[in-house]
């Protein structure tokens, strides 16, 4: 179920700011692909383009391709909701419904897609929280506040709500910045284990995050501040973090700047 | 209790002079200051209403004591003199159906504006218009009074008579004769006057929605309004909650604009079920007699039936509150 995502020369604005230009990439399934890159280098705008969540924002719009196996995101009668139902998203800060139950939370994105049989709800929960190693932790309070668990905990119960909608593949973006060292680790066999189901696109600052959970990485950066954002390379993780082909990759991953 | 300064209890070693000693950290002026003026704030509102109870309470009994109806259930209103005769149920009725009815209006019709302000109108519309909302809120209710009485009645009418004469056979709506100032007519416009105050709450409310819950919504593939209902809305509701019991207080203990549209109803006139009746709420009852307050005895009948007013603001507030604090936990 996971699927293949082809970038085309894909520009990005908000408003009249050009914010990420020329991006050309080809996303594996069943692989983990990092975004690395300096703030403001784009890469988590890029990101958001890939479920059309930079619409949520005024002004968001691209040009170019994104292709979902032969799928365009962009074609003129696409939805954007059908867009992020296909591929789900979880965020840098744990954002739980603070409404909701653990439950309800996991349940959420099924109600909203008109699951209503109390059984299938009860399995795919289950099973979401199971995926998301978080079962164990919250079996015996599922009608208990999800805002109530740990921030880790919380972020989990995010990646459980994302995957119970069972989408072909998962963006997060810096899932672990806000969380502790023990809790990101979870996270990290986490992704390490969904990718056998997912494709997952991760972006973050952590450079040993990137070399450990992905299979390819791609490295973002700007020419100057005020310039758009652009990939400089992607290529196998492996080959970035030992021999990468742009002087400036090798300058960002050895610690030379940014 | 605020005003309680902090104390750092840890001891000092021995020689060395404390810490920023200026003898000022146990009780600095400005703490102690705004810590007093916070608490005796608080301790004066909670004296405050007890003594308006315990004054509502002290010249209602006599009058109370010496009333020849029961006080809940009659609907005679013959104060003073040697047999006083006095019951609310008249008062009670108008004044709570119609400010049902104004709620049953003004809540959904108030959210609804509140959301098209947050979530719907083009971003430059938003401010000028919550601005207008505000505004609304603000106006004197003669004015609503005043617009009722010339500008509404009028186009009212004919509404009544078309209600009336299709669905005349269920009781609520029954014909009774009356074509101006009815429960309805009042509910309405008292609708109208709290939509205002209903809106201008909510919009603060949903306004604060955090981004990273609407976009949770969005990204599990929420459609705009399902996004609204999944988080906009239960974010909101301790707020909408609060909005509406401003607002049905409002509605509850108005008196000006309602005094100057209610039809009256003859005493000993017969009971009827129809919203088409006229009838007094408290307050314009109230302030309709004003005038009559001419012993303590007459004037205690209607102060008792301020009390019940009062009483009845404080229990659906009271129900509010607890309805809010139930879902405490799941509002973050």
């Amino acid at each position: 179920m996971a699927k293949r995502i082809d970038v085309t020369d894909l520009n990005v604005y908000y408003g009249a700011f050009k914010a990420v230009e020329g991006v050309t990439m080809t996303i594996e399934p069943r692989s983990v692909t990092a975004f690395i890159g300096p703030s403001g280098c784009g890469k988590s705008t890029f990101l958001r383009t890939l479920n059309r969540m930079h619409e949520v924002i005024a002004g968001g719009r691209v040009e170019g391709k994104v292709m979902l196996d032969d799928q365009d995101l962009y074609a003129p009668r696409m939805d954007p909701v059908a867009v992020r139902r296909t591929v789900g998203m979880v965020f840098q800060r744990p954002n739980p419904f603070p409404t909701m139950s653990i439950y309800d939370n996991v349940a959420a994105g099924l109600r909203l897609n008109g699951v209503k049989n109390k059984k299938t709800l009860d399995g795919i929960v289950e099973s979401s929280l199971q995926g998301a190693n978080l079962w164990a932790e919250v079996k015996d309070r599922l009608n208990k506040p999800g805002a109530g668990l740990s921030g880790g905990q919380q972020q989990r119960l995010c990646i459980a709500r994302a995957i119970a909608v069972q989408p072909q593949v998962l963006l997060m973006d810096e899932p672990c910045s806000a969380l502790d060292p023990i809790s990101t680790l979870a996270i990290e066999d986490l992704v390490g284990e969904l990718k056998n189901e997912f494709t997952i696109v991760i972006v973050t600052h952590n450079m040993q995050q990137a070399a450990r959970v992905s299979d390819r990485t791609a490295f973002f950066n700007l020419r100057a501040t005020g310039e758009p954002g652009r990939l400089v390379e992607i290529a196998d993780t492996t080959k970035i973090f030992n021999n990468p082909s742009e002087q400036a990759t090798e300058d960002y991953i050895s610690g030379r700047f940014g | 209790m605020t005003g309680v300064p902090v104390v750092d209890e840890k001891p000092e070693p021995k020689g060395n002079a404390p810490l920023g000693g200026d003898n000022a950290s146990t009780a600095r002026l400005g703490d102690r200051l705004f810590g007093g003026a916070a608490t005796a704030s608080g301790v004066i509102v909670i004296a405050m209403v007890t003594l308006i109870a315990t004054f509502l309470i002290v010249q209602a009994v006599p009058a109370l004591l010496d009333n020849q109806e029961n006080f809940l259930t009659s609907r005679a209103w013959n104060p003073g003199g040697d047999q006083p005769g006095f019951g609310i149920l008249e008062f009670l009725w108008t004044t709570v159906v119609a400010g049902a009815i104004a709620m049953l209006i003004a809540v959904p019709f108030g959210v609804a504006v509140a959301l098209f302000l947050t979530q719907y109108a083009p971003v430059w519309m938003r401010g000028p218009a919550a601005a207008l909302v505000d505004l609304l809120a603000a106006v004197p209710s003669i004015v609503y009074g005043l617009w009722g009485l010339i500008t509404f009645a009028p186009f009212f009418r004919p509404i009544q008579g078309w209600i009336e004469s299709t669905f005349g056979w269920f009781p609520l709506l029954a014909q009774t004769g009356i074509t101006g100032g009815t429960i309805l007519f009042i509910a309405v416009v008292l609708s109208i006057m709290v939509v205002p105050i209903v809106t201008a709450l909510s919009r603060e409310i949903f306004a604060q929605t955090p981004l990273a819950h609407k976009e949770g919504a969005l990204a599990l593939g929420a459609t705009h309004w399902e996004m609204i209902r999944t988080t906009v809305l239960p974010f909101g509701r301790p707020g909408v909650i609060s909005a509406s019991m401003l607002a049905l207080g409002r509605a509850l203990g108005e008196t000006i604009a309602v005094t100057f549209l209610v039809s009256s109803l003859p005493n000993g006139a017969a009971w009827t079920w129809s919203l088409f009746n006229g009838g007094e709420t408290f307050a314009s009852k109230i302030a309709n007699n004003a005038a009559e307050f001419s012993n303590p005895s007459r004037t205690g009948a209607y102060i008792a039936a301020a009390l019940v007013l009062f009483v009845l603001t404080f229990v659906v507030n009271s129900i509010a509150r607890i309805v809010i604090e139930r879902r405490k936990a799941f509002s973050e």
